[in-house]
């Protein structure tokens, strides 16, 4: 008996095999890991969890997957969930991203599609009401996302036309694809879709680029999955838009407001790879990208109202004919002050060039940052990077990410993300590793989002990156254990947005959980039990590793050296991450979700949360 | 009861609704679709996209383009259908289907300037705008929501509809154009 | 108790019409008064209008700058208010202002600033009622974003000229 929300079915490729298969969850599977991330996280165990210590996270075997939720497309702000074991972290990341595509597989009929395997030749994959098929990619394998985009909305709506003529015409498919980064298999890249957005934590577009795939496409022609309470959920539907149409702030100014509010304000924004974080350079605020590039601003994800998105397009000088978002705030620092750049045309160019590549805007550019860095300090020099890596070049960080995302030269070093990068480079210097990693930004080998923890004033703090098993991952931030699970955590299982999550209130978001899927969903029981239930056999598999990389408990539950380091300017000049806050609400974190000291899931926690197989696995951590 | 007196109360009674037009503004579609989802909750009684019989097309994001019945003051589709399946509403001026009547020939698809019909998603019957009786329900969420993009006119009919029945893509490159320049040209093959 | 307002503006939505210049005029001076009204449309070319206004920044540098404390503000919406019978018309306030907003009235020479019309402003009254939704209400807290909307009327033009023309746009204003 399929709960109301869900589609029913499941699709299972085998790329190596080209074989397509359906399948289906039980019932309390779905109850209890509700969906997107947390279902992600129950199929990687069920599949490879007994071999994860072992099993290289870009092997054929890892699982590809593209989840969605019950609540994808009936709540505010339709959003798909990819993952796998992440090739950057060896852990799980629930990934999400906003894109039609979601809709379009459960119009189509299915919740979400798993790809193991390795095809011998690049393809793509097409869902539509008669289910999936594999198609030849070769003519897209190379190409830009922005082209790769283009060319799949004229060629799969021809081509569902010519296999259903005559019944009026064929809207374009969603789609989801990955750039040249993922192709080239840059640790750190993203999946992309919608021109600019992504999915970009977790390293996935390498995962997918491993396996030969370039896209995931859909086209449905059903209604949205059918609900428990129809009535309800029509009337909570509307009230829930209230909220999203009533945040102004979000709706005028998009997320871009932080390039100056972050920097200005709560001294929190990454400048020259984080060794400041304040600035008050008035031209990054919203007038400048308003008055000059926004050509659409009022722009929307499916069933969204809060529109934080904007459409920029530079129509003059050498960036003519750039299109992307605002940008969204990660970009404006990742790709502006990150940088050292501080004018909006420069950055709304980068921004372009991310999504163009097929880079996680955040995750690349910090590789990128970390570089200019070690350039600035001799460690690279001209000779290693071909050219002179000064901050606030544009030209110098454009080239920089060409050769990232093509890995030449040093670019084939960078794109094995931050962590590893500085392994390696301190390899090439003769140096100790502590030398290199002392300059690296990221948590778990996920570099950190544009939100820092020193001066105190963002919403980010001690343990938020540290105790988090997605490291340096924004969007997931740590609390307490017990608020945070109905944060991030719901809505990447939603799967749906955190923005339009933040007009109507919590209580609105879960009775709409529950006239959906008819579960009896609180916010209690997913604090005390879902969420726990999803984020335990996370982290159970983090601590797992992989063979290139283990994260050691407790020592790597830490924020990088530089977060400990004094702010030099600006109004928290001299504050520093707070280390024992850290040790003390650690310590708290673990305990509220009943792991032990060092952060190990006790045997009790994984019996209460029925996750009793994984404590074989476990002993060997406890002390 | 004197008669008369109840003819004028039946009289006052009737619903007097006037000719609906709705407007269309492509650059201000959000691109949201709970266009789609309104009039699918209404019309099939849950959300369900394909069966809208107002449709989102989105050619290249960005580009989101409103594709419904102008109610063409000529009336090429119900003048093309081979089995007097279509009709018009006196007061609303709306196309009707009758669904039992229908063939699912596709001659109304075929005659409509911006081919707007289509056939349903699951009953294949051809499909168009009714205007909801007047009070259309995609134009109450986009309202709602402040967009604007669809509006309601109360004009008199005028040649001019027909001018607004245009394919979706054709829009959408004309859109692009106006909002990216010579780069538009590029972005919808 | 009048909660703390702001005009958020949108340059691209602005139709030109200057309405908001006679409504302002009408509500301060009794009559239509442009050259008089605390919001001004400049329009540096056709099609690419301005309105340019106060935005009280959070720090209000032409309060502080005024030398003979004629400038002040209201605790309840934290407008800028003038006190002409102080004003002795140097022109302080104009240049301390990020985006030259204030300017001395045509009529009594005084220094003339918005003064939010005690919480219901008229301009986003007829703004609203048109149907531009270029200045819109906001209910706020002040921060120091609202100083980066206090910009010369003639930059944000530019801009604006670039984001509807192209490249011709850099060449309609000098």
């Amino acid at each position: 008996m399929t709960p109301g929300g869900y589609a029913g079915k499941w699709l299972d490729v085998d790329l190596t095999k080209g074989s397509v298969e359906e399948f289906s969850f039980p019932y309390k599977t779905l109850e209890q890991f509700f969906g997107g991330r947390g279902i992600a996280t129950k199929i990687l165990w069920d599949r490879i969890g007994r071999k994860w210590s072992e099993l290289d996270a870009l092997d054929p075997e890892n699982p590809l997957i593209f989840a969605t939720g019950p609540m994808t497309g009936i709540y505010p702000g339709a959003r798909i969930c990819v993952s796998g074991k992440s090739p950057v972290s060896n852990g799980v990341v629930g990934s999400t991203a906003a894109t039609e595509l979601a809709v379009e597989i459960r119009t189509a009929g299915y919740d979400g599609v798993v790809f193991t395997g390795k095809s011998d030749k690049p393809v793509y994959f097409l869902v539509t009401d008669k289910g999936g098929e594999l198609r030849d990619a070769g003519h897209l394998w190379g190409l830009d996302c922005e082209k790769t985009l283009i060319k799949l909305n004229k060629e799969v709506t021809d081509e569902l036309r010519k296999r259903k003529p005559n019944i009026g015409l064929w809207k374009e498919p969603g789609t989801m694809y990955i750039g040249p980064a993922g192709e080239n298999m840059v640790r750190n890249a993203a999946v992309c879709t919608k021109m600019c957005h992504a999915a970009g934590y977790g390293g996935y577009g390498s995962l997918m680029g491993s396996k030969n795939l370039k896209a995931v496409v859909a086209k449905g022609r059903g209604s949205l999955p059918k609900v428990d309470a129809p009535e309800a959920s029509y009337l909570l539907w509307r009230k829930a838009h209230e909220g999203c149409i009533n945040n102004t702030m979000f709706r005028r100014w998009g997320t871009g407001h932080l390039a100056y509010g972050a920097g200005a304000d709560t001294s929190s924004e990454p400048i020259r790879n984080w060794q400041e974080e304040w600035h008050d350079q008035k031209q990054t605020g919203v007038p400048h990208y308003m008055d000059r590039f926004w050509v659409k601003v009022k722009w929307a994800d499916f069933n969204c109202t809060t529109n934080c998105m904007k459409v920029s397009c530079i129509k003059t000088g050498p960036w003519k004919g750039d299109i992307t978002d605002v940008p969204d705030y990660e970009l404006q620092a990742y790709c502006g002050t990150n940088f050292g750049i501080f004018d909006p045309e420069d950055n709304v160019h980068m921004a372009t060039l991310m999504d163009k590549l097929g880079h996680s805007g955040i995750n690349g550019p910090n590789t990128m940052g970390y570089a200019a860095e070690l350039y600035q300090r001799g460690i690279l020099t001209e000779e290693d990077i071909g050219f002179k890596l000064e901050w606030g070049d544009t030209k110098a960080f454009d080239k920089l990410a060409h050769m990232m995302a093509y890995r030449e030269g040093i670019g084939d070093v960078l794109a094995e993300g931050t962590y590893r990068a500085a392994l390696k480079i301190a390899e090439m210097k003769g140096l100790k590793p502590e030398e290199t990693l002392r300059y690296a930004i990221h948590v778990k080998g996920i570099e950190i989002g544009a939100h820092g923890t020193r001066s105190d004033k963002d919403y980010t703090h001690d343990i938020s990156y540290a105790a988090s098993v997605q490291g340096g991952d924004h969007t997931s931030n740590v609390t307490d254990g017990y608020s945070d699970m109905s944060d991030a955590v719901f809505q990447d299982s939603g799967v749906f947005c955190m923005f339009t999550a933040r007009g109507p209130s919590q209580k609105l978001i879960f009775d709409f959980a529950k006239a959906i899927t008819g579960f009896p969903i609180t916010i209690e029981s997913w604090r005390r039990e879902t969420g726990p239930r999803i984020v335990t056999l996370q982290k159970a598999l983090l601590l797992m590793g992989g063979p290139d990389v283990t994260w050691a408990p407790i020592k790597d539950d830490d924020n990088p050296p530089r977060f400990y380091e004094p702010l030099p300017s600006g109004p928290y000049k001299g504050q520093v991450t707070d280390r024992e806050r850290v040790d003390i609400r650690i310590q708290a974190y673990f305990e509220t979700l009943g792991w032990d000291e060092r952060g190990i899931p006790t045997k009790e926690t994984l019996d209460r949360l029925g996750l009793s197989d994984v404590e074989p696995l476990m002993k060997k951590y406890r002390r | 009861m004197p008669h008369y007196k109840s003819n004028i109360r039946i009289l006052l009674v009737k619903k007097m609704v006037k000719p609906t037009w709705i407007a269309r503004d492509q650059s201000a579609c959000s691109g949201c679709r709970r266009c789609e989802l309104a009039c699918s909750m209404h019309h099939e009684g849950w959300m369900w996209p394909e069966a809208s019989r107002v449709r989102i097309f989105m050619p290249f994001p960005g580009l989101e383009v409103v594709h419904l019945c102008s109610q063409c003051q000529d009336y090429p589709c119900v003048a093309s259908c081979p089995v007097e399946a279509l009709s018009t509403d006196p007061d609303t001026k709306a196309v009707i289907v009758d669904r039992e009547k229908c063939i699912s020939c596709g001659a109304c698809i075929r005659a409509c300037p911006g081919q707007v019909p289509f056939l349903h998603p699951g009953d294949n019957k051809a499909t168009i705008c009714d205007l909801c009786d007047g009070e259309p329900k995609c134009v109450e969420v986009c309202t709602e929501a402040g967009y604007n993009a669809l509006t309601l006119t109360d004009e008199g009919s005028n040649i001019h509809r027909k001018l607004y029945s245009r394919h979706p893509v054709e829009v959408a490159k004309d859109l692009a154009v106006k909002l990216f320049g010579e780069k538009g040209e590029e972005v919808i093959e």
